[in-house]
């Protein structure tokens, strides 16, 4: 394996690992106001990611970051073509990031709803575009010979894409409900595994219908033909199972396979990706590439030696965390400061 | 205005606001650990709630910081691709290394500093606070390393139509870095002194018996921080000054306004330009004095705006401008230095009051001090001002000019719709950041020993 090669999967892994930690979080934000009746149970819901959230954040930074100096015109690309839906992102987790912060800052119980929306805006919209902007990157856009974006944004909000949003969307609400069912205690902890065994099905529904659509837009998928391959097949059987632990409430097992479920699908994307970072729909030529969207071999080199040692430990650290707050969350005591 | 304008308006805008908050996270984390090493050696209680107290305004603070810089973690993709193409090879990997090594480590201590207080063994409690300062001065390390090589490109070879890295070692060991490195790290520790000197002189000017100790307390530990920060600002900025003359001698020219090359060099006191900003209409002058500052000698030759230019046509191509906008980069440089020395002053007045013991009863002085507040905050600010517009117009110095590293594919449009969202919703969050560092700060620290969550009780009758 060549060194872009190496790249394309740990940027991979950093969004997989993104997709699985903040998939949680958006769920939890996107939930509170509904599994939260009273002001205090709001605040115990949030609280289960209040040390995390941050963390998990960085993730993306750092896929971000990575693209930038492995790949740059793939970051180039595709920051400046996706450039109206990147500032809606950007001023969600704006909203969001403060949010966390600045509602316990006051008493006042409006200016807690305020923040809570904030919260619940901040997660829905990327917990949204996040998929659409994947379902893009894999779908096609519009790029020339320059390796320039040259549609606009409307033209990123295709049936295919949307479709993606929403069953990315799906799954992170799914996911926070299995988290919040580990992490929450007494009424909350009913609360999200009720949810969690009445939300299963509409997620399979969704995820159906995404499975269709590969086969109908993505070329990829009908040269494979009906049997994709283990990966994506394994993928669908990770969904089925976390029903049928949510029936035998062992949510445990349930969110390690939901947590699964978003690996496997992720993988099955890069995996259809690969070896373009960016689809043209223009021309394929004008792919962009692992091999024409990449630095030199150089600085990979020294990205490698820094990657090899920071994110294991980043790893073990970040692990610790979850270990120091493993304890679950209950409305009388909420995780704070 | 044309999308290239708005983009640098919006470039400008952002990251002048994210550093309103950075330099009170790098400096307010070390402060903040130092009170906590204080507790932890001591066990006196006074130091838990000076921890506590100063760790919440820290929070409040910290939040702003981090969500702007996710903007500019996106913003030179967004809005400068051609810029992310041609430079990516080497500008990405410090990006990258910054989020893998410093984000992280920042990020997650934190969390566990500030949710771990009765989780933890008070040593390790002690070390994450001291991690997560580290992670955030090493996270500026890192951004500053890629504006260095803004500054001044080394380590690197122009090949396959961009600049490709090709000593690492050289890129991290940039002499501007080690000039530019201490510089803003030592200003974050100014701003965290003068933010907390703010706030404890205010406290003690209510002179409310049960808060005099934990401020007298917070003042004194803030002059001694803030004295040592402004000299080796101060010292820094000097020598980062002279690497200046040498490396980029064009800004040094417009931040003196020095329109003539001129051997021995007069420091301008105060200089008038035309409306171009190309010839001097007026200036006061102090002879030899620019000489001395730039050499440590009276006398050699700092070369002018004009022959500047001329140098440059002649090594970079005839016909176009190289010289920024004199005007602005001549007042960020005197507002910078202006604070900074203003600070030194307060920084010295406050310890010779603090030895004489008065410091607590010399009302004037503590009235001074709450305004003084925004001292480090201009500073801040005009320093990177004058960095960054007296750069101009290269986006990379002699290899890349700015309008060439704009995106081609962002429209005018897309830019002012951007531009006008980020503008509001950073004014409502300046409202809210203000409101609430203000309240809390008023408010003052716990009574005992609890001060966990004093909003709660609040909550209970509401």
């Amino acid at each position: 394996m060549d060194l872009q090669d190496l790249w394309f999967v740990l940027i991979s892994v950093l969004f997989i690992g993104f997709f699985f930690l903040e998939g949680f979080d958006y769920g939890v934000g996107i939930l509170a106001p509904f599994l939260g009746k009273t002001e205090p149970e709001r605040k115990a819901i949030i609280s289960t990611i209040g040390p995390h959230w941050d963390a998990n954040e960085v993730w993306m930074i750092t896929a971000g970051g990575a693209m930038f100096a492995a790949f740059p015109h793939w970051y180039a690309t595709l920051f400046s073509g996706f450039y109206l839906a990147l500032v809606v992102i950007l001023l969600a987790l704006i909203g969001r990031g403060v949010a966390f912060k600045f509602r316990n800052s006051e008493a006042n119980p409006r200016w807690r709803q305020y923040w809570d929306w904030a919260i619940f805006i901040g997660s829905l919209v990327p917990g949204l575009l996040w998929g659409v902007a994947f379902g893009n990157l894999i779908n096609g856009t519009p790029i020339n010979a320059n390796m320039d974006f040259t549609g606009n944004f409307f033209d990123l909000l295709n049936p295919y894409s949307l479709i993606c949003g929403v069953a990315g969307l799906a799954v992170f609400i799914l996911h926070g409900a299995l988290f919040l069912s580990l992490k929450t205690d007494g009424v909350l902890r009913q609360r999200a595994e009720d949810l969690a065994r009445k939300l299963w099905a509409p997620v399979v529904v969704v995820s159906l219908i995404l499975a269709a659509a590969n086969y109908l837009y993505i070329d990829i998928f009908t040269k494979v033909g009906v049997n994709p391959g283990v990966i994506p097949i394994a993928t669908g059987a990770a969904l089925l199972s976390v029903g049928y632990f949510v029936h035998e409430r062992q949510y445990g097992w349930s969110f390690i396979m939901m947590g699964l479920t978003i690996v496997l699908a992720l993988v099955t994307f890069f995996w259809f990706m690969y070896p373009n970072v960016m689809v043209s729909s223009t021309d394929e030529a004008y792919n962009l590439t692992v091999s024409n969207a990449s630095s030199s071999d150089y600085t990979l080199e020294i990205m490698t030696i820094v990657a090899v040692f920071f994110v294991p430990v980043v790893l073990i650290y970040q692990g610790w965390s979850y270990w120091v707050f493993r304890r679950r969350v209950t409305v009388e005591a909420p995780l704070e400061y | 205005m044309d999308a290239l304008d708005l983009a640098r308006l919006q470039f400008a805008a952002t990251t002048i606001y994210h550093f309103f908050f950075v330099p009170l996270t790098l400096g307010l984390s070390i402060l903040v650990a130092i009170m906590q090493t204080f507790y932890y050696r001591t066990n006196n209680p006074v130091y838990k709630r000076m921890t506590k107290f100063w760790g919440k305004l820290f929070i409040i603070n910290f939040a702003m910081g981090v969500v702007t810089g996710i903007v500019l973690e996106f913003q030179f993709g967004m809005n400068w691709s051609e810029y992310s193409r041609f430079m990516g090879d080497i500008f990405g990997a410090p990006l990258a290394i910054e989020a893998l090594m410093a984000f992280f480590m920042e990020s997650t201590f934190l969390a566990i500093w500030l949710f771990g207080w009765d989780k933890l063994p008070k040593g390790l409690h002690l070390a994450s606070i001291w991690l997560a300062a580290l992670g955030a001065n090493i996270s500026a390390l890192w951004i500053l390393i890629a504006n260095s090589f803004m500054q001044e490109p080394v380590g690197y070879v122009l090949r396959n139509n961009r600049a490709e890295m090709n000593d690492f070692i050289e890129l991290i060991t940039n002499p501007n870095v080690r000039v530019q490195f201490p510089h803003v790290v030592t200003s974050g520790m100014v701003t965290a002194a003068f933010f907390v000197l703010g706030i404890s002189a205010w406290h003690l000017l209510r002179n409310k018996r049960e808060h005099q100790d934990f401020f007298s307390r917070s003042f004194r530990i803030a002059t001694v921080y803030g004295l040592i920060a402004i000299v080796l600002v101060i010292l820094v900025g000097h020598s980062q000054a002279q690497h200046m003359v040498e490396t980029q001698p064009m800004k040094m020219a417009a931040a003196e306004g020095l329109f003539e090359s001129e051997d021995p060099a007069a420091l301008s006191l105060i200089t008038i330009g035309d409306w171009e900003q190309r010839e001097e209409v007026f200036s006061i002058r102090i002879p030899r004095m620019l000489s001395l500052l730039s050499y440590n000698q009276l006398d050699g030759e700092v070369k002018g705006i004009h022959d500047l230019q001329a140098e440059y046509e002649e090594t970079y191509g005839e016909g176009k401008n190289y010289i920024p906008p004199v005007a602005l980069s001549y007042w960020s440089f005197r507002a910078m230095v202006g604070s900074g020395f203003l600070m030194l002053a307060l920084a010295a007045v406050g310890l010779y009051l603090i030895l004489k013991d008065r410091f607590t009863s010399n009302r004037r002085f503590l009235q001074i001090l709450i305004p003084a507040l925004l001292l480090p905050y201009i500073a801040n600010t005009a320093g990177w001002l004058l960095t960054e517009v007296g750069r101009q117009p290269w986006i990379v110095f002699g290899l890349q000019r700015t309008e060439d590293a704009v995106s081609p594919n962002v429209s005018a449009g897309m830019v002012a719709l951007s531009l006008v969202l980020f503008t509001l919703i950073y004014g409502v969050l300046m409202v809210v950041d203000v409101y609430l560092l203000g309240r809390v700060g008023k408010q003052g620290p716990g009574d005992d020993e609890s001060t966990e969550d004093d909003t709660e009780p609040v909550l209970v009758t509401a």
